[in-house]
């Protein structure tokens, strides 16, 4: 690749740019910054919609109360139940049984708040219904 | 307290901390160099290693090893630690970094609060150097950001605590004791030969060229076998790991490239601008698959872009680097 064929093409890296490799017009090979790449953007595009999607399904599921607000807290930070089992430092079967509406609303403090820490959040916001969103795909409302 | 490190933005984390510390000590080296004695180049494609439910393809040999082979090949020699304990961690860090040493860490991508969002996974293998502390906080370099970046002591210990696979458990390292001469032209030829031999002999038909031959039929094979739908998710996956953060395009062939013009000031030795040469045409080859795969996934494929014409490249690209490779090994032998 020629120095001058380097793309600049916005899109995922959301404005960080990145080192490629070119040869200048003596031939010599130099560091070229450069804002993205189309193809390299389409196929992140492509992931980030399929984690976008796991979100929604996750989503949804909170809001027909077949899912407790946890399942998609692990879906937004993209967790699976063996990770945030992991980070919980508890069995996998539990993780599980909190992801159920019924269980998660009888949890106690304690482990709600060791949740919570995890993702960042606030207790409240753990058990907040109303704050399960939609992801918002980085770099892309900017294009 | 901030150590005089020189920050220099490379594509690849690893090559780009190793190169950062190794020069710290008064060997200076670019990251291509880092990259070719590291024998970093390599070929695998690892259909039952999944990775979010897809195949695993890999354009580099497993994060680690480059660090420990261009060490080893200079005559380097490493302190790597890991812990159990996180406070020990932390304060081992912070008892090294005073003592003016700027420490390489393993951590967890997820939890770096200064990463975009995009880059934002739980990915266990991304190397950074501290070089400092100041007001709780320490002094990053980050070898895939322009400038350096300062982290959270709090932050900065999750990320070294990150869980999952590959999880680092604290891992740091630095250079305990630099030699005063090096031979530089010898660890060139060692890279290369480790290169050479993994790319040709590798005994398994998924690794090196034989892997890029054995890529080229699964893709010829995959909207057969996987339907039109997830076919594409697997040229996606394949695309993002020849591209992503870190290869310096077409799947780390142009830093490869880009090492092979050093090696011939080196080596005092033209044919290896030619070499160069043709390792930058490979590259191009590679993003021109990146392209055509790209159409696909967005639906906009043409008659040229059809999965054999695909495939078709790939065999291309798996003769052209057999033959630099064999003619590489034979300039090294």
């Amino acid at each position: 690749m020629r120095k001058e064929e380097v793309p600049q093409d916005q899109g995922i890296a959301d404005g960080l740019k990145e080192v490629t490799y070119a040869v200048d017009e003596n031939g010599d090979y130099v560091l070229v910054p450069s804002t993205g790449w189309e193809p390299k953007n389409i196929s992140n595009y492509q992931a980030w919609e399929g984690i976008a999607e796991q979100i929604r399904t996750a989503r949804q599921q909170v809001l027909n109360n077949e899912a407790s607000p946890l399942a998609y807290h692990m879906a937004r930070n993209l967790m699976d139940v063996s990770l945030l089992a992991q980070y919980m430092g508890i069995m996998r079967w539990r993780v599980k049984r909190h992801l159920k509406p019924r269980i998660f609303m009888k949890l106690n403090q304690n482990i709600l708040h060791r949740y919570a820490s995890l993702l960042k959040i606030t207790v409240a916001q753990l058990q907040d219904i109303s704050l399960v969103e939609e992801l918002k795909i980085p770099g892309q409302d900017r294009k | 307290m901030k150590i005089d490190y020189k920050h220099r933005q490379s594509a690849h984390c690893e090559n780009g901390a190793t190169a950062g510390l190794i020069t710290h000590h008064g060997i200076e080296i670019s990251e291509a160099m880092t990259f070719g004695i590291g024998a970093g180049l390599f070929f695998g494609y690892i259909p039952f290693i999944r990775l979010n439910h897809l195949p695993l393809t890999t354009f580099r040999v497993a994060t680690g090893s480059i660090f420990k082979r261009v060490t080893k090949e200079l005559g380097i020699t490493i302190k790597t630690r890991k812990f159990s304990n996180q406070q020990q961690a932390m304060d081992v860090l912070d008892e090294t970094i005073a003592r003016g040493i700027p420490v390489g860490l393993q951590t967890g991508a997820w939890w770096l609060p200064y990463f975009p969002d995009a880059y934002r996974f739980h990915f266990n293998m991304h190397n950074l150097v501290v070089f400092g502390k100041k007001d709780n906080s320490y002094l990053i370099s980050d070898s895939v950001f322009p400038e350096p970046v300062v982290c959270a002591v709090d932050d900065l210990r999750k990320a070294r605590f990150a869980k999952g696979a590959l999880a680092p458990k604290g891992k740091m390292y630095y250079l305990s004791e630099v030699p005063d001469r090096i031979d530089m032209p010898k660890a060139i030829i060692n890279g290369i030969k480790t290169v050479t031999k993994a790319m040709l002999k590798y005994p398994l038909p998924i690794i090196g060229v034989s892997g890029i031959r054995f890529l080229a039929r699964r893709v010829e094979s995959w909207p057969i076998k996987l339907g039109h739908e997830k076919a594409l998710l697997y040229l996606g996956q394949l695309i993002r790991m020849q591209e992503e953060i870190g290869t310096g395009g077409a799947g780390f062939r142009f830093i490869y490239a880009a090492f092979l013009q050093e090696a011939a000031v080196h080596l005092a030795n033209d044919r290896f601008i030619e070499f160069s040469e043709r390792m930058t045409l490979i590259g191009d080859r590679w993003r021109e698959f990146a392209v055509r795969a790209a159409r696909n996934c967005k639906g906009r494929a043409g008659n040229e872009d059809s999965y054999p014409a695909m495939a078709n490249i790939l065999m291309e690209i798996a003769d052209l680097e057999e033959g630099l490779y064999r003619e590489l090994a034979e300039a090294v032998a």
